[in-house]
């Protein structure tokens, strides 16, 4: 169905968007409430998110701890800053490798579209070179990532 | 294999991964290099002789310089990230369309 785009925007922002078949409401719900989070933001397949705290107004903390069964781990602490219920949420996060990376601004909006709901997520980056390192390190996680599933399909 | 050992190590030092950053933009000699980093000319140059062995930069002689710019491999490699970034995020949005659905069941 709704296809994702990710593309860079000059040099310091990333920004994603995805159609969903929900009302705002209940996709805005689905990145505010725990219980919800842990279901799906999961990235590659293997990992779970045993530890997540969302607060979910302006100032509240944001933790999230990711596993893969296999030792690996990283997580991810932020920062609200401003919510407004079912069609914004403004926050800044950074991963723990376990070295902080640099904050990373993301706001994101829900938007009515037909019965459906249009999320658009815009992360900005310091500047250019944060931004390549955010890359950089992601790249390790994801490479890790891709040879936990290289060898599982090797056995 | 050996290669892909030499990009991790190349990656895992923040210096060096500001140094991709700023090659990025384009070429750049060890001097240019230098100064934003309040580092000294040898210590970029080492930096550069790791980088330049995990092929993830070129340089060329000119003159007495030696200009430094990121090498296609570089290049890709950051491609593959921004395609692994887009699969798992994919993977997160396909499982929330899943959660969405049987939070509209619940209603």
């Amino acid at each position: 169905m709704s296809k994702m785009t990710l593309k860079t925007e000059g040099d310091r922002h990333v920004v994603v968007t995805r159609r969903f078949a929900a009302a705002p409401e209940a996709v805005y719900r689905a990145h505010t409430e725990p219980a919800l989070i842990q279901k799906w933001l999961l990235g590659p397949d293997g990992w779970t998110m045993p530890v997540c705290v969302n607060e979910a107004r302006p100032g509240g903390r944001i933790r999230y701890e990711w596993v893969n069964g296999e030792g690996a781990g990283f997580y991810v602490t932020g920062e609200y800053i401003e919510l407004v219920p079912f069609s914004r949420l403004v926050h800044v996060e950074r991963m723990h490798m376990p070295d902080a990376t640099p904050d990373n601004h993301v706001e994101t909006n829900f938007v009515p579209d037909g019965t459906g709901t249009l999320m658009t997520m815009r992360m900005t980056l310091p500047d250019a070179a944060t931004r390549t390192a955010m890359l950089s390190t992601g790249m390790e996680h994801g490479m890790e990532a891709s040879y936990v599933r290289l060898e599982t399909t090797l056995k | 294999m050996s290669n892909l050992d030499a990009t991790f190590s190349a990656l895992a030092d923040p210096t060096r991964r500001a140094i991709l950053a700023r090659l990025a933009l384009g070429e750049a000699t060890v001097m240019e290099l230098a100064e934003p980093f309040d580092m000294t000319q040898p210590a970029i140059s080492r930096h550069l002789k790791v980088l330049e062995g995990a092929g993830l930069i070129t340089r060329r002689v000119e003159g007495t310089k030696r200009p430094c710019r990121l090498a296609p491999a570089a290049v890709n490699e950051i491609d593959q990230w921004l395609g692994m970034l887009r699969k798992a995020l994919s993977a997160n949005y396909d499982r929330l369309d899943d959660v969405l659905a049987a939070m509209k069941a619940e209603k």
